[in-house]
């Protein structure tokens, strides 16, 4: 069995909140509270949950961009959350792992053309190379993402969002990394384009066997894309397992009202679960009492006294709930 | 059949900027019935919001309404006077913002901000406001009304700010809201009850809503008719059923192929090839979808044509409709 290319053990990042208060403990956000994961070579991971549930954070600490509060990192089997990410972002590991980001706009910067967007990362990561072989490269990322060539002497104002989003891509894709953070890359795409955009993914991961995290809030998205599906809430994973199941038959709560909150042009097949309330807030929650408690249509009492545990089901797939499977 | 409650007719509109004359509207022609929920669908730069918000008169100044017809209960609102306008806006008529946190004033408490348009709209004395005010927090079901007239927009989640909104544009009770992506900013979840709310208080109401959306999904959901739009025009109008089952227009085709929910592997997801005609050019064609479409006919070029009736309700401006 080959290892995975990236694990996470127990992974938290709490951020610190404010000034100390005089005779308390100082307030910490938990924004990731003990995560596990795995990604193998070549797979497609999907990470979902509403806004605040630490999606984000999770993507930044897995691509080495925040350093965690504990846990470790393994990539191909050697830890890297040993390192700073200052440390890391000058080893030769950084390569591996790269991110694109949310608004394609805005990660852009505006004085750069788009060939030396792309080339950014190589005089970075790879300097020694010389002038020839970095222009071979920056074409040849562009032309995986179908860019093209003539865009590569524009600027990101004189491209459509599109063209600015495979931009993104490209420059994360041209130092040849293994593994692909992505952070709702296409939440900012119109449908039309969008669907452009998850084939080139799909593509990439099935030709050069790229591992993706995906990051996003849109199910249906997802589902299309990864072949298991991670959902976090307030921190926490409260399922994964692999897509199909999660999406016919999801187990938790929180999965089947996020199913089917999801705006369908199918009849809906399943009854639509509702969230009343506002979830419990991230900063120094209890350890005992369920993360969903408030907001659960199946809470009971006991959910407020035992924080169930992530628990394998019979199926395989995991769930946190006293409930499920 | 009674006279809708909004009828736009043949709106053209074009924005003068420093590269040229960019012509947004054309044509664009759609009524909404009392009591109805529309869909305004397209891409972005497809004219939706520009089509809102001269609805609304609150257009930028470098727009100018070159010629049609935005009739309110029989009145054309686009003769009317500024003050008479400023006293229907609001009022009769109103409307709620994609973002909610750049919306509404961020350094005034909310409810400060509801009790503005009651004081303006209505002869209410400064003692009843307030009242009234905290009546339109409870109508969109914020939890403890008293308490949160005197938070700011930044101490809200995203979805009770929309909600804040949503108070502000039905305080007066108006008889047409228009919402404009009033859940794109917001999780799935919170979406669902924005949503649930905005429907459930039209029908309290009997309030027409028109939603203008790029998902074409949510509108299905909620939409009893759609309007598809395309580079400035109206390329399909017709019961949201009908469009889902057997859209005409090639665009509307071409669309629901892209809908992610719809197919149930990622190679059946069809993009749509090209992007918007830059609307700066004069020679714009007839149909300003002919240059990506794959069912153009020589005749598409040939002139203007105008949108045809297809079915009950059911118009399509298209030269070789599917």
């Amino acid at each position: 069995m080959t290892p995975p290319l990236l694990q996470a053990i127990g992974l938290q990042k709490h951020f610190a909140l404010g000034p100390k208060r005089p005779f308390g403990k100082p307030l910490k956000l938990h924004a990731v509270d003990g995560v596990d994961l795995t990604i193998a070579p070549g797979e497609a991971v999907g990470l979902v949950g509403e806004s605040g549930c630490g999606k984000s954070t999770l993507a930044r600490l897995v691509s080495r961009l925040l350093d965690p509060t504990s846990g470790e990192l393994l990539l191909e089997g050697r830890e890297i959350s040993n390192q700073t990410t200052a440390e890391f972002a000058r080893s030769d590991r950084r390569r591996m792992i790269q991110m694109v980001f949310q608004d394609p706009t805005e990660s852009l910067n505006p004085r750069f053309s788009v060939f030396d967007l792309i080339a950014d990362p190589v005089r970075t990561l790879m300097p020694r190379g010389g002038s020839a072989a970095l222009r071979a490269r920056v074409e040849a990322a562009a032309e995986a993402v179908n860019l093209p060539l003539a865009l590569l002497d524009r600027f990101p104002h004189q491209l459509s969002g599109g063209q600015k989003a495979r931009v993104g891509i490209a420059r994360a894709l041209v130092v040849e990394p293994r593994l692909l953070v992505l952070d709702e890359p296409t939440s900012a795409l119109d449908v039309s384009v969008q669907a452009t955009v998850l084939q080139l993914l799909d593509r990439l991961r099935r030709e050069r066997g790229i591992a993706l995290l995906f990051v996003s809030h849109d199910l249906n998205v997802v589902r299309l894309l990864c072949s298991r599906i991670i959902v976090m809430y307030l921190g926490q994973v409260v399922e994964s397992g692999p897509s199909d199941q999660i999406y016919s038959a999801p187990s938790h709560p929180y999965t089947k009202a996020l199913l089917s909150a999801i705006p369908s042009l199918r009849p809906q097949l399943r009854e639509r679960v509702k969230l009343e309330g506002d979830p419990q807030s991230p900063i120094s929650p209890s350890t005992t009492r369920c993360r969903f408690c408030g907001r659960c249509p199946v809470e009971v009492a006991e959910c407020s006294q035992h924080m169930p545990e992530l628990r394998t089901l019979p199926d395989g797939r995991q769930a946190r709930c006293h409930f499920a499977g | 059949m009674t006279a809708p409650l909004l009828s736009v007719q043949n709106l053209t509109v074009d924005f003068t900027t420093r590269s040229g004359m960019v012509h947004v509207l054309e044509d664009v022609s759609f009524d909404i019935g009392a009591g109805e929920i529309i869909g305004i669908i397209g891409e972005s730069g497809s004219g939706k919001s520009v089509t809102a918000y001269t609805v609304m008169g609150i257009l930028d100044h470098a727009a100018r309404i070159r010629s049609g017809r935005i009739a309110f209960e029989g009145t054309d609102v686009l003769q009317m006077d500024r003050r008479s306008r400023d006293n229907w806006r609001g009022k009769e008529a109103s409307i709620i913002f994609q973002n909610p946190r750049t919306a509404l004033n961020p350094i005034r408490a909310v409810g400060d901000q509801i009790a503005d348009v009651i004081a303006r709209h209505t002869p209410a004395r400064a003692s009843e406001v307030r009242g009234r005010a905290v009546a339109a927090l409870k109508q969109v079901r914020i939890p403890d009304p008293e308490r949160r007239m005197a938070a700011f927009p930044f101490e809200l989640s995203g979805g009770l700010c929309q909600r804040i909104g949503i108070a502000i544009a039905l305080a007066c009770a108006p008889k047409l809201l228009i919402a404009d992506e009033p859940t794109t900013g917001l999780d799935v979840t919170t979406q669902a009850v924005i949503m649930d709310l905005i429907r459930a208080l039209a029908s309290e109401r009997g309030m027409s809503v028109a939603l203008i959306t790029h998902d074409l999904a949510l509108a299905a959901e909620y939409c009893d008719r759609i309007v598809i739009m395309h580079a400035g025009h109206v390329v399909e109008t017709a019961k949201t059923e009908d469009i889902i089952a057997r859209p005409r227009h090639p665009y509307t085709a071409r669309l629901l192929r892209s809908v992610p929910s719809l197919v149930d592997r990622i190679d059946e997801l069809q993009a749509i090839e090209g992007s918007l005609p830059d609307l700066r050019r004069e020679d714009l064609p007839p149909c300003r979808f002919a240059e990506r479409c794959d069912r153009r006919l020589p005749t598409c070029d040939a002139g203007k044509f105008e949108a045809a009736l297809v079915g009950p309700g059911h118009t399509v401006a298209c030269r070789n409709p599917l």
